[in-house]
């Protein structure tokens, strides 16, 4: 696995991870961004993961896909993602190219990505 | 240029030289007899029923600038002032209802108001007139080229920029509510109106940071298959952003054609008309709208 200086921060909050890719990430990055937080999500146990992609002005299949293996990931560990702040343009440029995020749950931001987890964990078992 | 060109082929004939030297005397002979020329002009205008939309004073004015620029570009050979002063008119006549055929009109009027006085001075020497003519016809067509030219140039940049406007405005972003938008759609939706569509409403997502967006097409009276797909793709992208779409009001027609050429529609969330859309929309935000006084009776 490469390393070096992370291109994703990777920060909690309670017991959700949020993720904010700064720059775009080539195929190799990605595929470590994926073990890092796989990795943290047990570590921190955590039940909600946001992935923040606004920084990021293209999308390509192969990071799409990526995406979505770590929410099926996540969800196995037992954490729902949610990717938040895919901008304008690379939203259309995806669904032009006949890509898009499959089940996985999108928000406009991290603060509507944080309501929907906590309109999730309303439904069901609260923390607080 | 055409006056410049005789100066740089002297062995020509003998005339090239006199040729150069009639502009100024033509020039000077357009001066002093302005105040009439002018006059004679300004009647002509009137009596062709030309630029009615001006008022006798205003007439006044633009003729003598007008006189005053024409003959400038005689004596100079150079329309840039002209061509200036030709979109400043133009800007200012055009919102006045100033067809092109009019000021095309006036132009010429000019050129033949002038081309008769340098007659009559000099048709005693047919020679000379000849030569004077020749002199003055090359710039007298450029003149009224120049300012043909700036004239409709600047009237399809007023048609340009109306089109944007309209543009605009055929595909208004409202919000009705916090993180409510609704999206009217009146007219022919073509490919132009649907790209535009697209990139109004995910912006206007992100602005308003909606939630749902209810767009209408009762307005619509059709759509084909690359508008439809266009449509799809654009509700995607708005869920994508995290925003929920709904479309409310296909008529009999588009929702025929939309299943006859298979778009997937399983993932739309349709609704008959936009009262039903809203009401689905204000579920989906959790408002609860009642009516006052009534709300102990339900």
């Amino acid at each position: 696995m490469n390393s070096g200086p992370a291109l994703v921060s990777i920060l909690r909050q309670g017991d959700t991870l949020v993720a904010s890719v700064h720059t775009a990430l080539d195929d190799s990055e990605m595929v470590r961004f994926q073990n890092d937080l796989v990795r943290q999500i047990g570590e921190y146990r955590a039940r909600g993961v946001i992935i923040d992609v606004a920084a990021l002005d293209v999308i390509d299949s192969f990071a799409s896909r990526t995406l979505q293996t770590i929410a099926d990931i996540a969800r196995l560990r037992g954490a729902v993602t949610v990717i938040v702040g895919i901008q304008p343009e690379v939203a259309f440029a995806m669904v032009r190219l006949g890509m898009g995020m499959g089940e996985v749950a999108t928000a406009l931001d991290l603060e509507e990505g944080m309501a929907h987890l906590a309109g999730l964990r309303g439904s069901g078992a609260r923390r607080e | 240029m055409d006056a410049h060109h005789d100066e740089e082929l002297p062995p020509q004939d003998d005339q090239s030289p006199s040729g150069d030297m009639l502009l100024p005397q033509l020039v000077a002979h357009l001066r002093e007899h302005r105040a009439t020329l002018r006059d004679d002009w300004a009647q002509r205008i009137h009596d062709a029923h030309l630029l009615e939309a001006m008022t006798p004073q205003e007439m006044v004015a633009e003729t003598t600038s007008v006189y005053d620029n024409y003959v400038e570009v005689l004596e100079t050979g150079s329309v840039e002032a002209l061509q200036h002063y030709a979109r400043d008119l133009s800007e200012r006549i055009i919102p006045r209802g100033v067809e092109t055929h009019e000021v095309v009109g006036i132009v010429l009027l000019l050129r033949d108001v002038l081309a008769r006085s340098l007659f009559e001075k000099y048709q005693g020497d047919v020679g000379l007139l000849n030569r004077v003519l020749d002199a003055y016809e090359p710039a007298a067509n450029r003149i009224a080229n120049t300012v043909a030219v700036s004239f409709v140039d600047e009237r399809e940049r007023v048609i340009r920029q109306q089109q944007d406007a309209i543009r605009e405005l055929s595909t208004p972003v409202l919000p009705v509510r916090e993180r409510l938008l609704i999206l009217p759609i009146i007219g022919v939706l073509d490919s132009e109106r649907a790209k535009q569509l697209t990139e109004q409403l995910l912006g206007g997502i992100r602005t308003h940071r909606a939630k749902v967006v209810v767009i209408d097409i009762t307005g619509a009276p059709e759509v084909d298959e690359a508008v439809a797909n266009h449509l799809v793709q654009t509700v995607d992208a708005s869920r994508l952003m995290g925003a929920s779409v709904i479309i409310t009001g296909l008529s009999p027609t588009i929702a025929q054609t939309l299943v006859t050429i298979g778009v997937d529609l399983s993932k739309m969330n349709t609704i008959g008309d936009l009262q039903g859309g809203l009401e689905e929309a204000e579920r989906l935000l959790g408002y609860k709208v009642t009516r006052k006084g009534v709300t102990d009776g339900s």
